[in-house]
């Protein structure tokens, strides 16, 4: 196992973690990199913010009212019920 | 059921539904292919739901309309933007020894309503940068409304595949928000 890990390797497990758990060794290689990486530090913190950010987008367009079908489409839709029916 | 009862249905979710798809597929057409389909798969259901719980129901039927879209878009748009092998692209940020190539910035983290609001439409405008279907996957990752495998089975690619897709968005965003972000 490599103890020392690039910022490349770094990067690509930070990114990894937040879609699958990552196995212990894996953990143990990136903290210890985070410990002495600044840069490394920052990237996962931004992430972070990222996700937090992403998931704000979404909800402020869900509640968004102004934002509605546009005729056409309703149209469409109905007729496409009709013909189902 | 009656036509009329399937147009209150479009009248009382329609424009719901509508937010709910674009929120994830970001594009206007996508979005009403899958609330189309969403109410032609909800017409030929046997198992209405309950009047209280219709929405949460036909949202149910949305999430796979709009991995439905998705996969069809896959086969549009040309394979390399997809998917590539790990170090592909990635030679704009890292060195050959697989230093930064640039320092990475520190951010001032959007605190107040205004900057937060200032920080998503730069994110806005830098997911307009990405392959819609990278941005999707994106999206639907981070709102965490489906695990990764499932997600990965629908759209018929590898959970490697998808982890690098993943990581080719988050790096490409983080840059354009870096450069935008902090430049405002």
């Amino acid at each position: 196992m490599r103890i020392f890990i690039s910022c490349k390797s770094a990067s690509q497990l930070v990114s990894q973690s937040l879609d699958a758990p990552l196995t212990w060794q894996s953990r143990l290689v990136l903290r210890l990199h985070l410990v002495i990486c600044k840069y490394c530090r920052r990237f996962s913190q931004q992430l972070a913010v990222l996700r937090k950010a992403v998931q704000n987008m979404v909800q402020l367009t869900e509640a968004d009212e102004s934002i509605q079908l546009k005729p056409e489409a309703r149209q469409r839709i109905i007729n496409v019920i009709k013909q189902n029916q | 059921m009656t036509l009329s009862a399937h147009n209150d249905w479009l009248e009382a979710h329609g424009d719901y539904l509508y937010r709910f798809a674009l929120a994830r597929l970001r594009d206007p057409h996508w979005a009403e292919d899958a609330v189309q389909e969403t109410f032609l798969a909800a017409i030929k259901a046997t198992n209405f739901a309950e009047q209280s719980s219709q929405r949460t129901w036909l949202t149910g039927i949305l999430k796979h309309k709009i991995i439905d879209v998705m996969r069809k878009s896959q086969r549009e748009v040309v394979a390399s933007d997809l998917i590539s092998d790990e170090d592909a692209n990635m030679d704009d940020f890292f060195d050959d020894k697989g230093h930064w190539l640039e320092p990475i910035q520190a951010w001032g983290i959007p605190e107040n309503t205004l900057e937060q609001k200032q920080f998503l439409s730069i994110l806005q405008a830098c997911m307009d940068k990405l392959p819609q279907k990278l941005s999707a996957l994106f999206i639907m990752r981070d709102v965490h409304e489906e695990n990764n495998e499932e997600i990965c089975k629908e759209l018929e690619i590898s959970t490697t595949n998808a982890w690098v897709m993943l990581y080719r968005a988050r790096m490409r965003l983080r840059k354009c928000l870096e450069i935008n972000w902090l430049a405002s």
